[in-house]
């Protein structure tokens, strides 16, 4: 029971830090109608700042704003040079061109930081772990990504329903012609909303950086996640995203706890290993594929 | 039929005398590898000629077409390796001959896209590429837990198949089998494009709508366009696996099905031509730019954005279809 | 047109130079691009090393190292020695760090009368049975860096274990090696998967378990990312840890910092090896790279020192007879001392315990402790027939 308890407090920060991911991921993609690929790379970019500024000046909590302005700055000048012109183009085109981002940044990061996974500390102040369950000590700072997380979540659910630029981001979604008739200018919402996702994107990075290491590619392999999230979600919804995080973060973390555990019951040694690992990491794809078959569109299909 | 040459023509005409010179090209030079390289190129061209018949009339984006790829390769591999070892499957004893093993090939993709692509279809746009993405996955991770297949180390053949009995040991014969098999799928995607099913397709890409109430049932055709391109990709996965002697999961990641996406809108869309283009031109430039600097993701990279930006036909699109 | 005319008459002019020191060509495919990429680059730097001290040559002869990415994928490495192989006409090969690029890469390379000398991978294939004649590896058979961590493990006297590695060739081989030697009780045998970053469910299965020791195998950054969360996860203090150099080899200490503290690595080599030969390495790798040498700098030094001991011998030829035996005295100053080539083709050398300390300037690094095995071969080499 309290291996269940762990294991779900594991499953809960891995949830959430896909969600600070998937947010921006499906918001860019819900409102501007753009398959991003290049998401996974602001997030690599994200945590290479973090860790770059924290190796420089050896405090987190200095590379986390760092890190953060980075990925803006980043995010609004790819807005600007290159998502501008795939607005309403095909979404093949749109695959390739961030097809290639993805390249170009991976050749980039290694260029300017070598290929060494980097190095980042966590911040002292969060170093220690607490017993929130007796007899098992867990990361302070796991728990407080978990914190961050849900945090996240009620500020960007805050701001697109309570908000003017929620509001504003919302209706753009749904009925362009109306925001651009109504004399508001689209592509300011669209740079806006790409630069949120971007800060975002290494938000995620940044504090994944501590736990993980920050290396070359970090980004497609959670990219590729982060969509299932965004499609079982259903695209364009915020809260698709964080119900398809939960979903998915917790059938990973509890299939790669469990299916091995499982499996061993069933057969001897290495079979049972081999199949457990096969299971666990195809369990969110079969997940996925489920829900699209009863939900072609989802599980909370945005307007459009 | 006047031959009146537009560039797009004179284009297609250099690339078939490319093809058939390139073995006289490696003789002369007096290295095989040019042969070598020319068949990797024709079967990349292959599988994505393959994608293209979906991608390009059907206007269905698939994210998984690796699947087809591996699940062919891994066809060859496993008949290859159950004969080798001596242990049956499922009471068949395996085969080296590729007259047994690539039409096998063939049919295991054309089911498994059977299967698949009726599941796929129910989704549409963005969901259809997400769930092609996830089968292929699925498929990704079986053959990663395959221990007994080499999991993640892959499962290299012992040989060649045997063609019609004979062995396949010189490049330039396995080359030209490789160009032959790509000038019928091609020719086979030519055709089928000027069909009526071609016809219903790219009607159904453009309005599903007024398609179906033509009374043509649109998930009908485009279920067989899938199966069709399962078991054309299928049959370039059984090639490649011949060409390199050897498969590995690697052949079903979705980073391939991605290169085969942008190979197919990197040459173009609207040709199978285009996709011979695409796959050269990744190839090409990978094999020079890699060879010269370890930096070529930052030279590739951008190239590939400027494609996208700039050449919304792709690179075949680049070529007038007529003389102005 | 004009140029090829003169390079001919060029060839023809110094043809007789040219064939007394004929460079040798060397085609080192190696692991350079995903986050494996530092352990190719490292030893890629290394083996340049050893070539740059003598002026772009080894052992007297001049030769040329061609460098490309595997990244990571066998059927790139096969296509890389197919490319050097037909086009360039190069006979001699090295670089492969990854053991699933090698095992298929290898016969392609024998069957085509080249050599080969392993600066990294050392799979079980080629030991026993298969060995071949012209395969070398400079390193380690894969088993022997695990069989000393089961020995260390042993000495130290842990009864309960966990064990974990990744799921495929090279980790099974890793939790094989180890039981071989360790002979305590295995509770879990754990496999995570190659791509994995985040270990906390392994960490909490570790924690249910409660082992007295744990041994994990996971070379560059999954073993930074291992190490990081179990300092994290407060077991580091309860639970110990025995490793093989690859998990935990120079670059990953400097990566994770005090989170190595404390936790028993066994190695065939480290930086503070007191040799000349070593100094030597240490001070030019330092000099030239500005970085310290990892594990797998010295393994491309070593073994661009034995290519070139036997290039010395045979005067640059390559011929086979001539080079195997040649190949075989292993006649040269390896940075980890004491080296001889088994009759596979595979090491028998001492393998030592490292531990990771603070230093005065307050860094963490490894030092050696002392031997755990001494003339360790491999348990496959009765099976070569050689």
């Amino acid at each position: 029971m309290q291996l269940f308890f762990e294991q779900s407090l594991n499953g809960l920060q891995f949830s959430l830090t896909l969600f600070l991911l998937a947010a921006g991921l499906t918001l860019v993609f819900g409102i501007m109608d753009v398959i991003n690929l290049a998401h996974g790379s602001l997030y690599m970019v994200g945590a290479y700042a973090g860790a770059l500024v924290a190796q420089r000046f050896g405090s987190f909590w200095i590379a986390l704003p760092a890190a953060l302005i980075v990925t803006a700055l980043v995010g609004m000048l790819l807005e600007r040079v290159i998502m501008r012109h795939l607005y309403g183009r095909d979404h093949l085109a749109q695959v390739l061109a961030t097809f290639g981002l993805i390249l170009f940044f991976n050749g980039f990061v290694t260029w300017v930081a070598g290929r060494s996974p980097l190095l980042m500390d966590i911040p002292p102040q969060l170093g220690g772990y607490i017993e929130i369950i007796p007899g098992v000590p867990y990361p302070m700072y796991r728990l407080m990504i978990i914190v961050l997380g849900i945090a996240v979540a009620l500020g960007l659910w805050w701001l697109v329903a309570a908000t003017r630029i929620g509001m504003l981001i919302r209706a753009s979604s749904e009925r362009r012609e109306i925001v651009s008739a109504l004399g508001m200018d689209v592509t300011k919402i669209f740079a806006l909303v790409f630069a949120l996702g971007a800060i975002l994107a290494g938000l995620a990075g940044v504090v994944i950086g501590p736990i993980r290491s920050v290396q070359i590619g970090m980004g497609e392999q959670v990219l590729i996640t982060a969509f299932v999230v965004i499609v079982v979600g259903g695209i364009g919804s915020i809260r698709g995203a964080f119900i398809g995080s939960l979903l998915i973060g917790m059938c990973d973390t509890l299939g790669r706890a469990y299916a091995p555990l499982f499996f061993k019951t069933q057969f001897s040694g290495q079979v049972a290993d081999g199949l457990g690992a096969t299971t666990a990491s195809f369990l969110i794809y079969l997940l996925m594929a489920l829900v699209l078959i009863v939900r072609p569109r989802g599980l909370f299909p945005s307007g459009r | 039929m006047m031959f009146s040459p537009t560039p797009r023509k004179l284009a297609a005409l250099a690339i078939i005398l490319v093809l058939l010179a390139v073995p006289f090209w490696a003789a002369a030079s007096g290295s095989n590898y040019v042969v070598t390289f020319a068949s990797r190129i024709v079967i990349y061209a292959m599988v994505c000629v393959s994608l293209q018949s979906i991608v390009g009339q059907a206007g269905l984006v698939s994210f998984g077409h690796s699947l087809y790829f591996g699940l062919g390769g891994y066809v060859v591999a496993l008949a290859s390796f159950h004969l080798g070892e001596g242990i049956p499957l499922l009471g068949w004893s395996g085969s080296n001959e590729a007259l047994v093993v690539w039409p096998l090939a063939m049919a295991v993709c054309a089911f498994a896209a059977l299967i698949f692509g009726a599941l796929s279809l129910r989704t549409t746009g963005v969901y259809f590429i997400m769930i092609t993405l996830a089968f292929a996955q699925m498929v990704f991770f079986i053959f990663v837990g395959l221990k007994f297949y080499g999991g993640t180390d892959g499962l290299p053949l012992n040989a060649r198949n045997l063609f019609a009995g004979q062995r396949i040991v010189d490049p330039v014969t396995f080359y030209g089998i490789c160009v032959a098999c790509l000038g019928l799928v091609m020719l086979f995607c030519w055709r089928l494009s000027r069909s009526r099913f071609g016809l219903v397709l790219r009607g159904a890409a453009a309005s599903e709508r007024r398609t179906l109430s033509l009374g043509f049932p649109v998930y009908a055709y485009r279920l067989a366009a899938c199966v069709m391109a399962g078991a054309m990709g299928g049959l370039a996965g059984a090639l490649w696996a011949n060409l390199n002697r050897f498969v590995s999961p690697d052949m079903l990641s979705w980073l391939r099905s991605g290169e085969f996406l942008v190979i197919i809108v990197l040459g173009g869309l609207s040709s199978p031509f285009g996709p011979i283009v695409g796959a050269a031109a990744v190839l090409i430039i990978e094999s020079v730019l890699s060879g010269w600097t370890d930096r070529w993701e930052v030279i590739f990279g951008p190239f590939i954005v400027l494609v996208a930006l700039f050449a919304p036909n792709g690179l075949w699109g680049l070529l007038r279809s007529r003389r102005s | 047109m004009r140029m090829k005319i003169l390079a001919l008459a060029a060839a023809a002019l110094f043809g007789l130079a040219g064939s007394v020191s004929a460079q040798v060509k060397i085609g080192f495919i190696t692991t350079l691009s995903t986050p494996a990429g530092y352990l190719g680059e490292d030893a890629r730097d290394g083996f340049m090393l050893a070539a740059s001290e003598e002026g772009g040559k080894l052992g007297g002869v001049p030769v040329q190292v061609l460098v490309q990415d595997d990244k990571l994928n066998p059927a790139d490495g096969k296509q890389i020695a197919e490319k050097w192989a037909e086009s360039e006409h190069v006979k001699l090969f090295s670089g492969m760090i990854f053991s699933n690029v090698a095992a298929a890469v290898v016969p392609q390379l024998m069957e085509g009368g080249a050599i080969y000398v392993s600066p990294n991978a050392g799979p079980s294939n080629f030991a026993g049975k298969d060995c071949k004649p012209n395969y070398y590896v400079a390193s380690w058979q894969n088993d022997n860096l695990h069989e000393s961590a089961g020995a260390l493990a042993k000495k130290l006297g842990f009864k309960k274990m966990v064990l974990l590695a990744p799921n495929y060739q090279a980790g099974k081989d890793a939790i094989t090696g180890f039981k071989r030697t360790y002979g305590g009780e295995v509770i879990d045998e754990i496999y995570t998967s190659l791509d994995q970053l985040d270990f906390s469910t392994e960490i909490a299965r570790i924690r249910a378990a409660k082992p007295d020791a744990v041994f994990q195998f996971h070379p560059g950054g999954q073993g930074i990312a291992f190490l990081k969360q179990w300092a994290q996860s407060g077991l580091k203090d309860q639970i110990k840890m025995v490793v093989a150099s690859p998990s935990l080899e120079q670059k990953i200490v400097s990566a994770v910092g005090d989170a190595a503290l404390g936790i028993y690595v066994t190695s065939h080599w480290n930086t503070d090896f007191a040799n000349d030969a070593n100094k030597a390495f240490v001070k030019g790798f330092t000099a030239k790279y500005g970085r310290e040498p990892t594990v797998y700098a010295s393994q491309g030094y070593d073994t661009a020192k034995l290519i070139g001991a036997a290039l010395k011998a045979t005067g640059g030829k390559l011929d086979a007879d001539a080079f195997r035996a040649a190949m075989m005295k292993a006649d040269a100053k390896l940075t980890r001392g004491k080296f001889l080539f088994n009759r596979n083709r595979h090491p028998i050398q001492d393998w030592y315990q490292l531990e990771a300390v603070k230093g005065a300037d307050g860094k963490v690094k490894l030092q050696t402790v002392g031997k755990v095995l001494e003339n360790l071969a491999d348990a496959y080499a009765q099976d070569c027939k050689l």
